[in-house]
This record gives structure tokens, C-alpha cells and sequence, in this order.
């Protein structure tokens, strides 16, 4: 019993927090139970749904943009041997040496040059950068775990390597595939900096800037229980995500990947 | 067939000098292809903004209008800056606090959750959840629960962001909250590679609790710990959703960090060389930072 007693006082204190804020976000003003907090969240600033709409698109280009481009990078450092080749995958590597922060103010003058200042997609690819390192990494051991064989036995059979990658080799690499999409949502989802810093016009923030702003005076007084269903709106997937996907997300760290 | 395989085979490990060049050549071009999205990644989004960092921060760069170079103005303006020493002082000492408690925090749940035992993939998944919330999520969490009007701990009278001790003390339990369940997921993965015959073994020579855990668990866990160190130091180093959503630098600006600083000089003083120019002394310093940690691993 002592086991379970102080492991649960522990767990009740780590999920507070959480229980407190979904339930302050479905209280009304009188104290009783209410959606009014979504519904006025709902006609905050541009909307919700263009908020939330934001959010979803720059984390599906980022999600898309992350697996391809490290599917096919990952292929081609397990697999392949060309010019140039270690030093492109130290790198890529080394993306994780330089802190964030640092290069956004130079992202953002460069996407000024390019013409993807304040757009979603210019977003999007700045976020796969940051997740190729993690990425790239993952998929070059989950490629390097398929036994040789399996490809080689479709080349003879006359298959090119793409098709061996497509056919034979993504489908043995899915768990790694799922653990980079899930990593790379997560992190697109709720990065606050790079929107903060990359987007300038109110009507393309994704939610966690459009909800941040909710706490700016320039809105009037602050209004707290709509403050916490932004707070559910963007939490609730990745908790969800999270507890669906869990050992993904574990094998992302058994991967030694973290380590770059 | 079996000749494809062959050569195929021989141009990849490299032995094969007799074997025709094109198979390898053919090889080698497919694996350029297929890491071309990478390198022009790497080289536009990465090396490009790293060396326009450097070139930036050698000019007067304003948000609008053409730049001038005028080096060495934006660093020996650094030190006159009017937020940047104290944030230096105040993000050093918020890096060592929050260091030694997430540290021991994340070591003691990982501790507590080790052994498999019913019930325990639950506890596991508890104090890892907030970590899956956004950090920016979290931080406005903690702006609601530690308002005194709305939040469930107003009866305790606690201003809890109103000096600059009890803002620090506020946002180290948000980020402690946040990121416990990250760092015991780290030990989690270093603690199950220690065999169970050693733990085994140090009970039949009657070695004690405590005996095995400093004897065999800390020494074991060691590359473990510096990783989880290395990521906790540099990531409080770049310290600021919290400071800017939840103490929004406050009270006078005494929780202002140096990622602050930049953001402050980029985009409300609109001096973007001046901000390149701390950007390339912190990049300095954590590059260095990083590769003395990464020395320190192997």
C-alpha cells in the first residue's frame, strides 16, 4: 500500500494542474457549467477556427515536409555511399549544436528575401530544419535495422530503388516514421517563437501566439476562463495524441537520438 | 541475375575495381538524389541564416532601409545595453536553480517508477503528461491557476508573481511541472539499460538501498545524467516562453532573460544588428557550450 499511496499523491499533483484548467475552462461566470468560454473563444480576434486552421496547416506541411525529407535523406545515409555524404549528415547533425533562438532573426530576413515573411509555409520549412537533425537521425538507424537482404532481393528482381524504398523498405520502417511525424507535430503545434518572430499579421498566427495575446491589456480586461479553453483547445490533441501514440514517442527517446 | 547481384554488390562495399563504373556512379547519383532535399534544407534554412547571423551582426541593420556596416558598434554596445547584463546575471542564476531541481525531481520520480509492477505504466504516464502539453500552453496555465482571483490558490494570500524572488520561485514550479516527466523519461531509458544480475548481484553480497544506488545505479546512470544535463543547461540558457508569457519579464524586469533581450532589440527597437550581434555571442558560447558536454559524454 505504501507503494501506490505516495505514487499516487505524486500523480495527483502533476495532473492537477491539467483537471484544474479543463474545468475553469467549462465554467460560466455564475460558477456554473458552460461552453460560453469556447463560444466567446470561438469569436476572439479572427476566430478560432482560422486559428486553429492555421496550427493544423503549418503542422501538417510540417509533418509532411519532416517524413519525406528524412525518409529519403535516412535512405540514402544508410544505405548509399556518395561524395560528400558524412559531411552533409554532420551538418544536419550540428542544427542541433546551434541554438534556435540565435538564427530566427536571420530566418526572417531571409524569408523577407524569398518572399515567405509572415507565411505559414515559410513557417512550416523552417520548422522541418529544426526537426531533421532528430529526424534524419531516426531514420537512417530504423533504414540501417532492415536486413540488406530484403532490398536487395527486390533489385534483382529487376525493382529500382525507389521502388525497394517505396515497396519493401517504408513499410519495415513505419515505426520510425511515426515516431518523427509525432515528434514533429508536437513541436509544430505548440512552438510559440518562431510564429512569434517569423509571422507579423494577426490573421495568420496559429494558436499559441493568437492565445498568448488573449493575456495583452490592448484586449481589454482579461478574460480567464476563455484564457483556459485556448489552453484546452491547444492541449487536448497532443494529450491525446500522446496517450494514443505513446510508445512511439518513448522509442523516440530510447533511440539515442536526443544525444545528435 | 545473379551477375546484378554481384555487381551491385561489389560497387557498394568498394571492392569491386574491375567491375564497370557505371552500376556505382548510377548508385551514387540515386543517393544524391535521394539526400538533395536535405542538403538544399540544410544549406538555405541552416549554414544561410548561420552565416547571415554573422554578417548582420557586423552592420546597422533597422527593420527597414538599407544597411551599413559599421563593426565593432553592435558588440562593444552589448555591455551598454540597458537589459542584457542583468539578463545574463538573472538567466545564469535561473539555469543553475532550475538544473539541480529538475535534475533531482526527474531522478526521484524516475527512481519511484522503475521497478515494473502493476499500476506502474500509470504512475509512468501521469507525470509525464504535461510534458506533452505545448510549453506555451503551460505557461498560460500557470497565468490562470496563480492568479489570486481566479486560481484555486487565491485563499492562500501568496502573491506569486509580485517580487522578483517569488516570479522566479513561480516559474521554476511551472517549468518543474512541465518538464519532471520529460527528464525521468531520459533517466527511465539509462536506468532500464542496467542488467537486473547486477542489482541481483549486489543483494546476495548484502549491499544496502543506498549502497547499490550510489555504488551501482549513479555510476551506471552517468552518461544518462550528463545527457539529461547537457539538454537542461542549454535549453535554460535559451530560456523564454515562460519569462515572456508567464512573468512577461516582471516585476521590473527582473525576470527579463537574453533570448528576451534579442526579441526586445529585434522587434520593439527595431535593431536587428544589434540583436544579430548578442545572437552570434550566445551561439559562441553554447557551440562551445555544447561541444565540451558532447567531449564530456564520450
Amino acid at each position: 500500500m505504501r507503494y501506490y499511496s505516495s505514487r499516487s499523491a505524486l500523480a495527483v499533483l502533476f495532473l492537477f494542474p491539467l483537471l484544474w484548467s479543463g474545468w475553469s475552462s467549462l465554467r460560466g461566470q455564475d460558477g456554473g457549467f458552460t461552453f460560453g468560454n469556447y463560444a466567446q473563444m470561438a469569436r476572439f480576434g479572427e476566430g478560432l477556427p482560422r486559428y486553429f486552421g492555421n496550427s493544423l496547416l503549418v503542422s501538417v506541411l510540417t509533418v509532411a515536409g519532416t517524413v519525406v525529407v528524412s525518409a529519403l535523406g535516412g535512405y540514402a545515409f544508410a544505405r548509399f555511399r556518395f561524395p560528400g555524404k558524412n559531411l552533409l549528415f554532420l551538418a544536419t547533425l550540428a542544427i542541433l549544436m546551434v541554438p534556435y533562438a540565435t538564427i530566427l532573426i536571420p530566418l526572417y530576413v531571409l524569408l523577407g528575401y524569398v518572399g515567405l515573411q509572415n507565411s505559414l509555409v515559410g513557417l512550416a520549412l523552417v520548422f522541418v530544419m529544426f526537426q531533421l537533425p532528430f529526424a534524419t537521425y531516426m531514420m537512417r538507424n530504423s533504414f540501417e535495422a532492415v536486413p540488406r537482404e530484403l532490398e536487395e532481393a527486390a533489385m534483382v528482381d529487376g525493382c529500382g530503388s525507389l521502388r525497394a524504398l517505396i515497396g519493401i523498405l517504408l513499410p519495415a520502417v513505419r515505426p520510425g516514421l511515426i515516431t518523427v511525424a509525432l515528434f514533429a507535430f508536437l513541436a509544430s503545434w505548440n512552438d510559440f517563437f518562431a510564429p512569434l518572430i517569423l509571422l507579423n499579421d494577426g490573421a495568420s498566427f496559429p494558436l499559441p501566439v493568437a492565445v498568448v495575446s488573449m493575456t495583452q491589456k490592448t484586449f481589454g480586461a482579461i478574460d480567464y476562463g476563455m484564457l483556459q479553453a485556448g489552453v484546452m483547445v491547444m492541449a487536448v490533441p497532443c494529450l491525446l495524441l500522446f496517450l494514443v501514440l505513446q510508445r512511439y514517442y518513448v522509442r523516440g527517446f530510447m533511440s539515442g537520438a536526443l544525444r545528435g | 541475375m545473379t551477375g546484378m547481384a554481384q555487381l551491385t554488390t561489389a560497387a557498394r562495399t568498394g571492392r569491386g575495381r574491375r567491375a564497370p563504373a557505371r552500376p556505382g556512379t548510377l548508385r551514387a547519383l540515386a543517393g544524391m538524389a535521394y539526400a538533395a532535399p536535405t542538403a538544399v534544407i540544410v544549406l538555405t534554412l541552416f549554414l544561410a541564416p548561420l552565416v547571415l547571423v554573422v554578417v548582420m551582426s557586423l552592420h546597422r541593420w533597422p527593420l527597414l532601409g538599407a544597411p551599413t556596416f559599421n563593426f565593432p558598434a553592435n558588440y562593444t554596445k552589448i555591455v551598454h545595453d540597458p537589459l542584457f547584463p542583468g539578463a545574463v546575471v538573472f538567466t545564469l542564476k535561473y539555469t543553475a536553480i532550475i538544473t539541480v531541481l529538475l535534475s533531482a525531481l526527474a531522478l526521484g520520480l524516475a527512481l519511484l517508477v522503475q521497478e515494473r509492477r502493476p499500476g506502474v505504466g500509470f504512475f509512468r504516464t501521469a507525470y509525464f503528461l504535461p510534458g506533452a502539453v505545448g510549453f506555451a500552453a503551460a505557461a498560460l496555465l500557470f497565468y490562470g491557476m496563480l492568479n489570486n482571483d481566479v486560481g484555486p490558490f487565491g485563499f492562500l494570500g501568496v502573491k506569486w508573481t509580485g517580487t522578483p524572488n517569488m516570479a522566479l520561485a513561480s516559474t521554476i514550479v511551472l517549468v518543474l511541472w512541465r518538464f519532471a516527466g520529460f527528464n525521468m523519461l531520459i533517466l527511465l531509458t539509462g536506468l532500464q539499460s542496467i542488467p537486473v544480475e547486477v542489482y541481483e548481484a549486489a543483494r546476495t553480497d548484502g549491499a544496502s538501498r543506498w549502497q547499490v544506488f550510489t555504488r551501482i545505479t549513479l555510476p551506471l546512470l552517468r552518461p544518462t545524467i550528463a545527457l539529461m544535463l547537457i539538454l537542461s543547461i542549454t535549453g535554460s540558457l535559451l530560456a523564454f516562453d515562460q519569462f515572456f508569457i508567464f512573468t512577461n519579464g516582471g516585476p521590473d524586469n527582473s525576470t527579463v532573460s537574453m533570448v528576451m533581450v534579442i526579441y526586445r532589440n529585434a522587434f520593439f527597437k527595431f535593431d536587428l544588428g544589434g540583436a544579430a550581434a548578442i545572437s552570434v555571442v550566445l551561439l559562441v558560447v553554447l557551440v562551445a557550450l555544447n561541444t565540451l558536454q558532447l567531449k564530456v559524454l564520450r
